[in-house]
């Protein structure tokens, strides 16, 4: 089983570098494009001998522990079974 | 744990290759080299085999073009207790300390991939530097670039964009890497010109301290001693990057990009740790970093050198990736790796050092009395070659050598003498030239590099040069780096000269007294008969300078090829200069201290006559700036009056008779009066003792062996007196104000400008000139 | 009076503070190593600079894990002085022990220079010694020293008189254009709810030697040393 774990600042936080991207884009004339935010992208490869409830509290556990600041950061994921 | 190195008594061979003219094409192999590798095995090559005569045999690893120049340059003093051939050169600074130091190149990678290749570049130099025993004390960089200025008018959007972005990469990457190691940055110098824009150039210095009787060196010895391998594991990273390095650019190079390195800096800091750690347990032998050809370069060196062999059971080799096969094994170049013999009774204690650090660290090997390196991949013999045949004996060519000719006119053109001819309003000209590229602050790139890490740094980036204490000492060492490559395209010979004396004037400057050089030759591909010539008239240079100068190199790095499409680069060496401040509390700023201060210009020649210097103008950042046209000569230079400028500086900071002193260079006297008082706020009013020439060449002529100096006002005599005995003349006396900026004779004003007004043209020029830039998408956020 | 300096793989500073301890303010000091959990007895705990475990997750955000920690918290919940610079300070907010958060510079850019700081209260012992208002000079060296916190925490900050430096001009006067990386109200340092850890941007222990360009660090040191000697 794969998790994808994408950690973005929260939106009431200030993101710097998804404006300036989003400023380039603009720059260079690509369309439609109303805001950007960055974040980082986690991939965890999970053991097989995880069910799948047991992977989601493993997952949530990780990333509000570990992988996420909650100042300032927050995160969504998504579970791949192989 | 010993892996059973029995090859040592081993008869079979390694398997032959099905060679093909396309397969010796692509490893870069001529047909002559082709028969000098039969001749040194006997048979024909296995493939892992010609791979690493491949890499071995490339300019970048074997100096093949320039080795025969490279022997005229001086290497020696008393000073000098290591020179060329090591990891690093090193230098004797006094009471037992001695330091390492080292200038390369990377610009190949860093063209491909700015902030990887950059970042890389400064890993490989700091492993040069600590694999001796030296802990890295500062590292400096010196960056050629194309233009960035959008009214460049020769390049066009795309190439301004593609610079722009380089230089943000190359910047970001050395930040990167050196912030996160904790190794201060110096700054170094940063210069913009067309012919980098494919072609752009990244030199790293570093310098390390040790303690005299603490050095280590790649050399293997002990029959039976263990080969270990530490750090990072081993992938397909740069795999042919040597090769790559010497080999021009062309369209599609920039495809090769799954062979760029990605370097570490946080495993490279516990490397540093942990080899420091070890070296004081006693039991290493020899150590020598992994870099160019990896695996290959550094097993093959540390046998040629102790007059021994190697023998390697790559299975052995931490991976990264799987099924890696012998050949990719043997010429990967992943960073942050070294290669050591540790005594047989005592590798234990070694590789428990490097459990702490929580680095991998495996015997992969041992020392045979066979000179000859020896690679064993699953149960098979995969490689057996002499080790000399990889190092010493490898290729050297006598390329032929082209006469050289001067590529430019030695007088402006009609136009640009009526120009020169009609009066101009030098305030305006001022002005244009503080915001120019060359000229205006670095701020930009050296904000964004660690200065002060490690507490050290006394005279930090935007300075002459670097000066850094020496704790537990009295000393310091200051350092600068300096090439004009516009000067070397005019005359090499004297334009490499320049680079010898301006960085050691840079040094100078601070009170230290320069002792010893490194140096990074970028030239393009010597192949050409007329860059041959160029080269080999540098090196010629270097030495004249060098030798009068009393700065032998202790080493440095060759970079050829540096041609993009047939279009070769200006020649380039860059020099880094060292010297030693008996008493660093002696050192001299570069900035003007406060308003009040006698400002004096000394120079070590007399003024060039007006036909001289019409010439030499041409070769200036006033030319080049303001008429966009190039012609002439570089500067006269007289390395006798320079030699004895530097030991005038010496006495008067070790008499605590200056306030500041700094080089007249870049953009004249004018130039260097405005930026001395940028950092506190001040101008001067000076008066010329006379001049011979024009207004516009008195202000803004480029005559070598001229710095300007602050004093106190009561310190007159005694400079007066000092300076006298060296030879040296005052060509300018005045004073530091608060406000504004005067130059005149007794009977007229050349310049009058109001220093508020400069300082933010100077200041902001730079980022304000990367603000109007687009992000373009190849353009690194990060 | 005993100094201890946190080391975690990573750390650049460790040697530069245990240096000022040792050398300039002349205390005995020793290393702390990130798997120990033994304090040995320390005074007070210096968190030094550089980018443990290289930082790449989070600054700070792996160290907060390790063994030491724990008993730092512990040194920490007991009233010991502990100062955090730079990484230190990322670590301490990662840690808990200090409110908020260290975001990438406003300008994105790592940003190494000498800066301005108006010491903001007295009331505590890193700045007991010295006078509110007045300005030190003290460099930085960070990519991420962009503070940040909710509303509320800084309203209590605010209300506490826990914001102990902010960056200004070298007049005094606390301006956007002295912000240099964007910090919510130029916060530059802060203190925790019980005044005995301070965590701050800038580098004190850059900046205790005139040889080195300023000495006003020194006089942060110099407030603990006589704050802990009056205990």
């Amino acid at each position: 089983m794969k998790a994808h774990v994408y950690v973005t600042l929260r939106t009431t936080v200030l993101d710097p570098q998804g404006q300036t991207i989003h400023g380039a884009l603009r720059k260079m004339r690509y369309q439609g494009v109303e805001d950007v935010r960055q974040g980082k992208y986690f991939q965890l490869t999970l053991s097989d001998a995880l069910t799948l409830p047991e992977a989601q509290t493993e997952v949530e556990r990780i990333a509000r522990e570990v992988l996420v600041n909650p100042v300032i950061e927050e995160y969504t994921y998504r579970l791949d079974v192989l | 744990m010993n892996p059973g190195m029995n090859a040592g008594t081993t008869t079979a061979t390694p398997e032959s290759a099905i060679l093909s003219p396309e397969l010796l094409r692509q490893h870069s192999i001529t047909d002559d080299e082709y028969q000098r590798i039969l001749q040194a095995l006997g048979r024909v090559p296995s493939l892992t085999e010609l791979g690493i005569y491949s890499v071995m045999w490339s300019e970048h690893c074997s100096y093949k073009s320039s080795r025969v120049h490279l022997k005229r340059l001086p290497t020696e003093s008393a000073r000098v207790v290591q020179g060329p051939g090591e990891n690093a050169g090193i230098i004797d600074v006094g009471d037992g300390w001695v330091c390492a130091f080292k200038i390369e190149s990377h610009n190949h990678p860093s063209y491909i991939e700015p902030f990887q290749g950059a970042a890389t570049g400064v890993g490989g130099i700091l492993r040069d530097i600590f694999t001796m025993g030296a802990r890295p004390l500062a590292v400096m960089d010196s960056l050629r670039i194309g233009p960035i200025a959008a009214s460049s008018k020769d390049e066009t959007t795309a190439v301004i964009h593609k610079n722009h972005s380089i230089l943000e990469g190359v910047v970001s990457g050395i930040a990167s890497y050196g912030n996160c190691f904790g190794v201060p940055n110096l700054g170094g110098e940063t210069r913009f010109e067309s012919c980098y824009s494919g072609n752009p150039l990244v030199n790293a210095f570093a310098l390390g301290l040790m303690r005299k009787d603490e050095i280590f060196y790649g050399k293997a010895t002990g029959i039976g001693n263990p080969v270990i391998y530490v750090g990072a594991k081993t992938g397909r990273d740069g795999i042919h990057g040597a090769t790559m390095a010497s080999e021009e650019f062309h369209e599609g190079s920039e495809q090769k990009r799954p062979n760029v390195q990605v370097g570490d800096p946080f495993m490279e800091k516990l490397l540093l740790e942990a080899c420091l750690e070890a070296m004081r347990t006693g039991a290493i032998v020899g150590i020598q970093d992994m870099g160019a050809a990896g695996l290959t370069s550094s097993s093959c060196e540390m046998g040629a050198r102790g007059g021994v062999g190697i023998v390697m059971n790559l299975d052995q080799i931490p991976q990264r990736e799987t099924n890696m096969t012998a050949y990719e094994m043997m010429l990967s170049e992943s960073q942050e790796r070294m290669l050591l013999v540790a005594e047989k009774s005592r590798a234990e204690e070694v590789l428990q050092v490097f459990a702490k650090w929580g680095l991998d660290a495996v015997i992969v090997g041992s020392v045979i009395a066979e000179p000859r390196l020896r690679i064993l991949h699953r149960g098979v013999l995969v490689a057996d070659i002499p080790n000399t045949s990889l190092t010493d004996d490898a290729p050297r060519y006598h390329r032929p050598v082209g006469t050289w000719k001067a590529p430019v006119p030695a007088v402006p053109p009609a136009e640009i003498l009526r120009q020169m001819q009609s009066s101009r309003n030098a305030e305006a000209d001022l002005k244009t030239l503080l915001a120019s590229s060359n000229l205006c602050s670095k701020r930009w790139v050296h904000e964004q590099y660690d200065s002060m890490v490690q507490t050290n740094t006394v005279q930090g980036p935007g300075g002459e040069g670097g000066v850094m204490r020496i704790k537990g000492t009295k000393r310091g060492l200051a350092m600068a780096l300096d090439g004009n490559g516009r000067w070397c395209y005019l005359n090499p010979r004297l334009g490499a000269a320049h680079a010898v004396a301006e960085a050691a004037r840079k040094v100078a400057c601070t009170g230290a007294t320069p002792v010893a050089a490194t140096n990074c030759l970028n030239f393009g591909n010597p192949e050409k008969p007329e860059i041959m010539a160029q080269l080999s008239t540098a090196i010629d240079g270097i030495a004249e300078a060098c030798i009068a100068l009393g700065t032998p190199i202790t080493g440095g790095n060759v970079s050829l090829y540096n041609e993009t499409k047939g279009e070769g680069i200006y020649p380039t060496p860059v020099v880094g200069i060292v010297g030693i401040l008996e008493d660093v509390t002696t050192a001299v700023p570069a900035d003007f201290q406060r308003a009040g201060d006698t400002v004096l210009v000394l120079a070590a020649t007399t003024p060039a006559k007006e036909n001289a210097a019409l010439a030499s103008f041409g070769s200036s950042e006033y030319a080049r700036v303001i008429f966009g046209s190039l012609w002439g000569q570089p500067p006269a230079l007289d390395l006798t009056a320079e030699a004895k400028l530097h030991l005038a500086l010496a006495a008067l900071a070790g008499a605590r008779l200056l306030h500041s002193a700094r080089d007249i260079s870049d953009g004249g006297l004018a130039v260097a009066l405005a930026e001395g008082g940028f950092q506190h706020q001040l101008g001067a009013e000076i008066t010329l003792a006379a001049s011979e020439t024009s207004d516009m060449l008195a202000l803004f002529g480029e005559d070598a062996s001229r710095v300007i100096v602050t004093c106190a006002a009561a310190s007159i005599q005694r400079i007066e007196q000092l300076v006298a005995q060296y030879g040296l003349t005052i060509q300018a006396r005045g004073t530091t104000t608060r406000a504004t900026l005067t130059v005149q004779t007794d009977k007229r004003a050349l310049l009058s400008a109001n220093v508020a007004e400069l300082i933010p043209i100077w200041a902001d020029s730079l980022e304000s000139t990367l603000r109007q830039e687009v992000i373009t998408p190849a353009g690194r956020m990060a | 009076m005993k100094f201890g300096v946190l080391v975690f793989p990573g750390s650049n500073c460790d040697h530069d503070t245990y240096n000022v301890m040792a050398e300039v303010v002349h205390q005995p000091v020793t290393f702390l190593w990130h798997e120990s959990s033994d304090l040995e007895n320390c005074d007070a705990i210096l968190v030094p600079g550089g980018f443990a475990y290289g930082d790449y997750l989070r600054t700070g955000a792996i160290a907060r894990f390790a063994p030491i920690m724990q008993s730092v918290k512990k040194f920490a919940a007991a009233g010991g002085p502990m100062l955090g610079i730079c990484n230190g300070f990322q670590i301490l907010c990662e840690s808990g022990l200090l409110p908020g958060a260290l975001m990438r510079n406003a300008g994105l850019k790592y940003i190494c220079k000498q800066v301005h700081l108006r010491v903001e209260t007295t009331d505590s012992p890193f700045t007991h010694a010295l006078r509110a208002g007045e300005v030190l000079k003290i460099p930085i060296g960070h990519m991420e020293g962009n503070y940040f916190c909710d509303a509320e925490t800084l309203a209590q900050l605010e209300r506490e008189r826990r914001i102990a430096f902010r960056y200004a001009t070298p007049e005094g006067a606390v301006t956007p254009e002295a912000n240099p990386n964007g910090s919510l109200g130029n916060i530059a340092g802060i203190l925790n709810e019980g005044r005995n850890v301070l965590g701050m941007m800038p580098h004190p222990d850059r900046s205790s030697e005139t040889l080195l360009g300023s000495a006003d660090g020194l006089r942060i040191f110099d407030s603990l040393m006589a704050s802990l000697a009056t205990k």
